[in-house]
């Protein structure tokens, strides 16, 4: 896409392992996540199903659920896996440069 | 006669995810989903928040609409009511006189809001509003104009959400309590401060330790005369003063009551072809040594719903998620997840501007309940005291008052020192 850009959206430890931390930037809102092994991921803010921050849910595994319904997400692949969510979302590529987490938008 | 298959009597969150359950573990039969409302099941939480505050015409948050009922093959019949189970010919009858033929029935009949007693009230009622479904809600909404009087009679979560959102849209509010503190039900003291003050200091007034004494019409509102003899004038009456299980066709049929419809650990009444699940539903509770719960929200609504599918279709398994629920109220979340009073003890931790947590411990040591109020980041905390609760964990009480100690290291201790079948 033509507007595609990377943003640095924060350093690679104020992400603790097993967690999640909001990210936003213009009007937009973003989970990025730290997973067990000390990969990063980042998928839209909100859960598909209701508007709340994904970033207050808990991860569990490779998944994040949110903190109203438990609806659960594949935070690396988007992939809906839990009542009631049924809507996958979006996941943006994300790269650590050098303790830098930085995330492809549009 | 119509062959129904799966019955299900009562379209709401129970009923609704019930029905899809069924169809993902692979019921192929018929699955009859009856309700008395005209709309497909929607879930009820927005009711007293979004659907009252959202601008332009609000929609209802389907669990599954028409399509999707029809793309599950879920026969799904609106506007109808059932006034008898006719247990011999294993059959439910509707008002309209239809006989439906079920394997298996489910009653997810939910629960009706208390109501005022009537002879408190001007004209036998007419005019106090209470709120359970999405009419409820619209007509609600329509009285929610800035600068109305609105009494809210009930200090619990559905009058609280309610006061909010009047707040929110420029009414002024007086909550009416018999209570001596708001929240008396299920939620710790501590935590009902901090909503109390949240309210007073969004211009909510309290009437607390005080009933309704009486009620007339006055031009088009209310004068509301209160047990201590104070006396309001409003333009709207609100009663969220909890609510009541439909228990009529069960109670008809002989089956067995307390405080609900009883079940046992499967969700299986006294009959054993016919469950009930949901806010209808007194259960007995594994965590709690089988004491008998009857659960009025959305967590357990789902769950049940979920769990109650597979004992229809011959499961054998326990209902045992720890009760959970949450309340948003303003910039406030609330969540409690166990039982607060089965706790002797209580320990805080603070996680400072975001808000508090509380642990209550029983006589033994086991965790029983966690709450938490503040930031909504609260629940990421509140979920995982509730894998802690669940684990029936006996945590040290100074690590749980530590913020600098996380609870997912606890939980990972409890894992590796107590490992549980």
């Amino acid at each position: 896409m033509a507007n595609e850009q990377w943003i640095a959206a924060c350093e690679a430890e104020e992400i603790e392992e097993e967690d999640v931390i909001r990210f936003d930037h213009g009007d937009r809102t973003f989970a990025l996540y730290r997973s067990a092994d000390d990969q990063y991921y980042a998928t839209d803010g909100y859960c598909t199903h209701e508007r709340f921050h994904l970033a207050d849910g808990l991860v569990i595994g490779r998944q994040i659920e949110c903190p109203k319904h438990n609806g659960r997400f594949d935070y690396a692949t988007g992939e809906a896996k839990r009542a009631p969510v049924c809507v996958a979302l979006r996941t943006y590529p994300v790269k650590n440069d050098a303790g830098t987490i930085w995330i492809k938008i549009d | 006669m119509t062959e129904c298959g799966m019955l299900i009597i009562g379209a709401g969150e129970t009923g609704a995810r019930a029905a899809g359950e069924l169809r993902d573990r692979g019921w192929t039969g018929n699955i009859t989903l009856v309700g008395e409302e005209a709309l497909a099941p929607y879930e009820r939480p927005p009711l007293s928040k979004r659907a009252l505050l959202e601008a332009g015409d609000p929609e209802p948050a389907f669990i599954q609409g028409r399509e999707r009922l029809e793309a599950l093959n879920i026969r799904f019949m609106k506007e109808r009511r059932a006034i008898a189970i006719e247990r011999d010919e294993h059959a439910v009858r509707l008002e309209d006189g239809t006989l439906l033929r079920y394997e298996r029935l489910l009653l997810a009949t939910g629960a009706r809001p208390r109501r005022l007693p009537s002879e408190r009230l001007a004209s036998d009622g007419a005019g106090v509003l209470y709120l359970r479904s999405f009419a409820d809600a619209l007509t609600l909404r329509g009285r929610l104009r800035p600068g109305r009087r609105i009494a809210i009679v009930g200090g619990g979560f559905i009058g609280l959400e309610v006061a909010a959102s009047a707040r929110e849209l420029g009414c002024e509010v007086a909550v009416i309590e018999a209570g001596p503190r708001i929240l008396m039900r299920g939620v710790p003291e501590a935590l009902a401060a901090v909503v109390d003050a949240r309210h007073r200091a969004a211009g909510v007034s309290f009437k607390l330790g005080a009933g309704i004494g009486g009620m007339t019409r006055e031009g088009g509102g209310f004068r509301v005369r209160l047990t201590d003899g104070e006396v309001l004038t409003c333009d709207a009456v609100v009663a969220g003063i909890g609510a009541m299980p439909a228990t009529e066709l069960a109670a008809d049929a002989g089956l067995a009551l307390d405080n609900g419809i009883c079940t046992d650990e499967r969700l299986a009444t006294s009959d054993p072809d016919i469950f009930a699940a949901g806010d209808c539903c007194s259960f007995p509770h594994p965590l709690y040594d089988g004491k008998r719960l009857r659960l009025e929200a959305w967590r357990n609504a789902q769950d049940q719903g979920a769990h109650v599918a597979g004992s229809m279709l011959g499961a054998g398994e326990a209902y045992g998620s720890v009760p959970w629920f949450w309340s948003d109220q303003y910039d406030l979340t609330l969540q409690v997840a166990g039982l607060p009073d089965a706790g002797t003890t209580t320990v805080r931790r603070s996680l400072g501007e975001k808000g508090s947590l509380f642990f209550h411990l029983a006589g033994d040591g086991r965790l029983v309940a966690a709450s938490g109020i503040g930031h909504p980041a609260v629940a990421k905390e509140i979920r995982l005291a509730e894998m802690l609760i669940e684990r029936r964990a006996v945590p040290d009480p100074l690590a749980l008052s530590n913020p600098e100690l996380s609870l997912r290291s606890l939980l990972k201790n409890e894992t590796r020192e107590t490992p549980r079948l």
